[in-house]
Parts: C-alpha cells; sequence; structure tokens
C-alpha cells in the first residue's frame, strides 16, 4: 500500500491555496499600490498601536478567565461517573455546534440597557435600593458596547475549546499514577499539585491556543458586542480588505504582524510546556 | 466525600447555567408574540412562519449544504489519498508535509480568510485580462466556485488529522498478506485497508461537515458579491437591531444539533456494549 503519489494532488492543492496565499500576503505587505517595494504599510502601523494593545489585552484576559473556569470545571467533571462524564462532555459540545453568531446575538438582548439583567435588577428592586442608599439615579448599569461585553463574548464563545483539551488529557491520566502517589504518602492537595496539574498541562495549552487565537483576531465580537466602539486587529483587518478603508497592502502587514506575535507567543508557550512535561517525566 | 463534592458540584452547575441560559432565552423568545427580545408579549410562532418565507435565509441555507457536502466529499477524498500518500513517505519529507498541512488549523481562520481573498482577486485578475479569458469568452468571478476551494483548503488538513492515526495503527502485513493470496493492488486496498481506516475517514467527513456548516470567517472574505452562506446571511442579520426570526433560526438549529448528537451517542453508546460482549464472549474468563 506504500504509494506516496497519492499525495501529489494535495501537495499540489497545498503549494497553490496555502503556501502561495500566504507568500502573497507577505508579497502585499512589503508593497505600495503601484507595485514598488516599500515599508510604508508598517512604518503606518503605529496609529494602529492601541488596537494591537486591545487586541492583545482582551484576548489574554479572556483566555485567562477561560482558564480559571475551564481548569476546575474539567478537573471536577473527570472526577464524575462515566454516564455523568459522558453526558457532561455532550453538553459542552452542544452550543460548540451552533453558529457562533447566534449565541453572541443571545448576549446583546441579555446585556442591552433595558435587557435582561438589568430587567431584573430594577424588578428586585436593586436600583432603587443603590439611589436610596447613595442618593443617586441610577436606572440601568451600562454593559452593552465595552470591552467587558468583548471579553464575555469571547468567554462564552471559546469556553469549551478550553474545558475539552483538558478534561481529555485529565481523564487519560493513569489511575495508578495517583494511586502510587497516595500510597507513597501524598495527600489531595499534594496529588493535584505534583501529579495531576502537571500531566495536565499539555491540554493547557492547546486551549490556550484555541482560545487565544480566535480571540485575538475576532472582528464578529467587537462589532456586535463592542458595538464597533473597540476597533480591534480583526476589524482592522477587514476594513482593509472588504470594508471603505480598502488597502490591502496595510491590511496584509497588519495581518502579517499579528501573525509573527501570534506565533512567537506560542513557539514561547510550548518551550516552557515543553520544559515542564520533562520535569514531570523525571 | 460526597459532602466534599458539593462546593465543586455547584461550581459546575454554575457554569452550565451560564452556557445554555442565553441559548434557553433565545428559544422562549422564539416563541414570543412581539418583535422584543426583551419584554414577552405572549405565545405565538409567527416568526416561524415567517422565517420559512425568507427567501434570501433559504437560499442561503441551500447554498450552504450543498457547499458543505460538496467540500466535505472533495476534502475527504483529497484528505485520505494525502494521508496514505504522507504515509509511505520517509519521515523528514512526511513531517514537513505535514506541517504545511498544519498551518490552515493553526492560523487564525481571518488570515486563512484574507490570503485566500488575495490569491483568489490576483488569480481572477491574471485570468480575465490574459488570451485564455478572450479565447474561451468567460470572465471568472468570485462565487461558489472560490467557496468550494476555500471549503476544501481548510477541511482537507481535519480529514488527514482523523485518518493518520488510523493509518499508523495499521499492521502493515496484512495488505502484503493479501497480495501474497493474490488479491491485485487495488483488491487488497479495498478489502483490507480501506475496511481498518473506515472509521478515521468517517469521523474525518463528518468533522469537516460539520467546519464548512458552522464557517462564517473565511466564507465571509471569500464568498465574493453573488452569493451568501448561511453563517453569513446570520451576520447581516445579527446587525441589525431587531430580527425576531433568528430566535427562531437559533432554536430550530439547537434542535438539530441536539438531534444529531445525541444519535451520534447513543450510536457509540451501543457500538461499545456490543463491543464490550463480544469481548466478554472472546475471554469468558475475565
Amino acid at each position: 500500500m506504500k504509494n506516496k503519489w497519492l499525495a501529489a494532488p494535495y501537495v499540489v492543492w497545498m503549494a497553490l491555496f496555502v503556501v502561495a496565499p500566504l507568500i502573497l500576503v507577505v508579497i502585499f505587505a512589503f508593497t505600495d499600490k503601484a507595485g514598488g517595494i516599500t515599508l510604508d504599510n508598517f512604518s503606518n502601523m503605529a496609529t494602529y498601536i492601541p488596537a494591537f494593545q486591545h487586541s492583545f489585552v482582551l484576548a489574554i484576559a479572556a483566555t485567562v478567565i477561560c482558564i480559571l473556569i475551564g481548569y476546575p470545571l474539567a478537573y471536577f467533571l473527570s472526577r464524575e461517573s462515566l454516564m455523568v462524564r459522558k453526558v457532561a462532555m455532550m453538553l459542552i459540545m452542544l452550543p460548540m455546534w451552533m453558529n457562533f453568531l447566534l449565541r453572541t446575538y443571545a448576549w446583546m438582548s441579555i446585556l442591552d440597557d433595558n435587557g435582561l439583567i438589568n430587567q431584573f435588577l430594577a424588578n428586585i428592586g436593586f436600583f432603587n435600593l443603590i439611589n436610596s442608599i447613595f442618593g443617586t439615579n441610577l436606572q440601568y448599569i451600562h454593559m452593552i458596547n465595552t470591552q467587558g461585553a468583548i471579553v464575555l463574548g469571547m468567554v462564552y464563545n471559546f469556553l469549551p475549546f478550553m474545558v475539552l483539551p483538558i478534561f481529555s488529557v485529565i481523564d487519560k491520566i493513569d489511575h495508578r499514577v495517583i494511586e502510587a502517589a497516595q500510597d507513597l504518602g501524598a495527600n489531595g492537595t499534594m496529588v493535584f499539585r505534583k501529579v495531576i496539574f502537571p500531566l495536565s498541562l499539555p491540554g493547557v495549552l492547546s486551549g490556550v491556543t484555541m482560545v487565544f487565537i480566535p480571540s485575538v483576531s475576532t472582528f464578529a465580537l467587537s462589532r456586535l458586542l463592542g458595538g464597533g466602539k473597540t476597533l480591534l486587529l480583526g476589524d482592522l483587518i477587514e476594513m482593509q480588505f472588504l470594508g471603505n478603508a480598502y488597502n490591502p497592502h496595510l491590511g496584509s502587514a497588519i495581518a502579517l504582524v499579528m501573525m509573527v506575535i501570534v506565533l512567537v507567543m506560542m513557539a514561547i508557550m510550548n518551550r516552557f510546556g515543553e520544559g515542564e512535561e520533562g520535569v514531570a517525566v523525571l | 466525600m460526597k459532602k466534599h463534592y458539593i462546593p465543586s458540584r455547584l461550581f459546575t452547575l454554575l457554569v452550565y447555567i451560564f452556557l445554555y441560559a442565553p441559548i434557553v432565552l433565545l428559544i422562549i423568545f422564539s416563541f414570543n408574540a412581539t418583535k422584543s427580545n426583551r419584554v414577552w408579549g405572549g405565545f405565538s410562532t409567527q416568526w416561524y412562519a415567517e422565517l420559512f418565507h425568507n427567501a434570501r435565509l433559504l437560499g442561503a441555507l441551500r447554498t450552504t449544504i450543498i457547499l458543505s457536502v460538496l467540500a466535505a466529499v472533495i476534502a475527504t477524498l483529497l484528505g485520505t489519498a494525502a494521508a496514505i500518500g504522507f504515509y509511505s513517505m520517509r519521515r523528514r519529507s512526511r513531517s514537513v508535509f505535514l506541517a504545511v498541512n498544519n498551518i490552515p488549523l493553526t492560523n487564525a481562520d481571518i488570515i486563512t480568510g484574507v490570503s485566500m481573498m488575495l490569491l483568489f482577486v490576483f488569480a481572477i485578475g491574471a485570468f480575465n485580462s490574459s488570451f485564455l479569458s478572450d479565447l474561451l469568452g468567460v470572465r471568472w468571478k468570485t462565487g461558489f466556485g472560490t467557496l468550494l476551494i476555500a471549503h476544501i483548503t481548510f477541511n482537507a488538513p481535519y480529514v488527514i488529522l482523523s485518518v493518520m492515526p488510523k493509518l499508523r495503527q495499521l499492521d502493515p502485513n496484512i495488505y502484503e498478506a493479501a497480495q501474497d493470496l493474490g488479491a491485485s493492488g487495488f483488491l487488497a486496498f479495498r478489502k483490507v485497508i480501506l475496511p481498518e481506516i473506515m472509521p478515521g475517514v468517517l469521523n474525518g467527513l463528518i468533522i469537516a461537515f460539520t467546519m464548512s456548516i458552522d464557517d462564517f470567517v473565511i466564507s465571509y472574505f471569500t464568498k465574493g458579491s453573488g452569493v451568501t452562506t448561511l453563517a453569513v446571511e446570520i451576520y447581516t442579520m445579527v446587525k441589525k437591531p431587531v430580527t425576531p426570526e433568528i430566535n427562531a433560526l437559533s432554536t430550530l438549529m439547537f434542535l438539530v444539533v441536539f438531534a444529531l448528537l445525541l444519535t451520534v451517542n447513543i450510536r457509540q453508546a451501543r457500538q461499545e456494549t456490543a463491543s464490550a460482549r463480544r469481548k466478554a464472549k472472546l475471554n469468558p474468563g475475565r
């Protein structure tokens, strides 16, 4: 069955539709409209430094929150019976299969100024209470079209991508390893700290990649939950290719810089991860 | 010991409420008699009726289904052949190709999207100004064709990733055994190899299909102006302030996905019990 030529059509396909497009991005990033070689696209990017900051800060925040929620959840679920684990994993995957735009749309009406959270708070007399104590005139809490709403959208949409890899790694941990640690006198916390946590790090690393990359490059979430007030890298790139600001050269340069920063971050993280794994094996 | 679990179970419950509350709200408000997503105005199914009269959305749904089926089938054929090819290669060339194969998986969707858009615009421009275009009298433009290429490109890596492990598990001798018994190369492949890797191939097909159905970003950049997919249409709908049909659509999609996942899980559970029973019969001592 050894026939390496079977790969030929796909190799040609990859060259045409994976490699060539990326080379085009590089070429576009270093040229101007007239076709001359230039670095202007990169020097013009200085105006957009806030977009870089916002994107990375919000994506890092969302990733950290996803770890803080997703890790305990995955760990707790791994201790449940087989049946519960199966149903729980199915329920984690179920929202993932629904288009993320629909899930985001739901939050738009929840976070609105006269949305469901504010209605609820008004109905239980929360605003009256606050107003009578502080003498203010609070009618609602402003939540939609803020950076917090964007982070919430990222966490809500991408949390399953954090839970699944962590869960599958913890679930595969050999129970004899844990029992051995217990036999050697480790208590619950020590077993977690010295055995389960180091062994689960690869899952955390792939979870981080799967949450961070879509978060840092999103444009739909900032448009829908941020009200277009916070310009993110995704918005910026989209504007250069399909929006009014049509300039694929600048867009390519921004995309290239974003890709390089993300790649460097992932490389550093994987290095760190491998180091941890090495320690765990020793 | 049980007492110890109560706080952790409460935490788990809260996370699930967080995950499902928005979806439950969408479902409730899909039956609202008024346009509002915030105030309940009585029970009605009018948004479902309107959904089924929304020609644009139905057209987008049809495009999406045709596109996803075609892209998944082509990606599965291309990817399975490629996986066998990669498997036959020497280690070094295999790892190079697998690294390239991983690019669409690790890259942000927006980068895959804009890079392919650049290629299509470039290639179409070159083609339309060439003598070939005049000769054939064809003007090429972005549309279903470019969408299909883009979808095949991001689907194939998933197929390869799900077929490769099955190939590694193969016993290398069985193919030769089949040939020794007189089977031609293709017959041996069809009778021996294919059944063994079939679960991986089918798995790849299903993943590819769902990825295609779900994709918004890459389609958004590669679709051109003529066609639209369901996800892109949803995006234009949710950008408007009030679109109650979206609630009805979400409810229906949720039910479809729920039914699908349930069937897959029940089938898996049945297969597992069946194989466990078979094993028990084979090893009665255990």
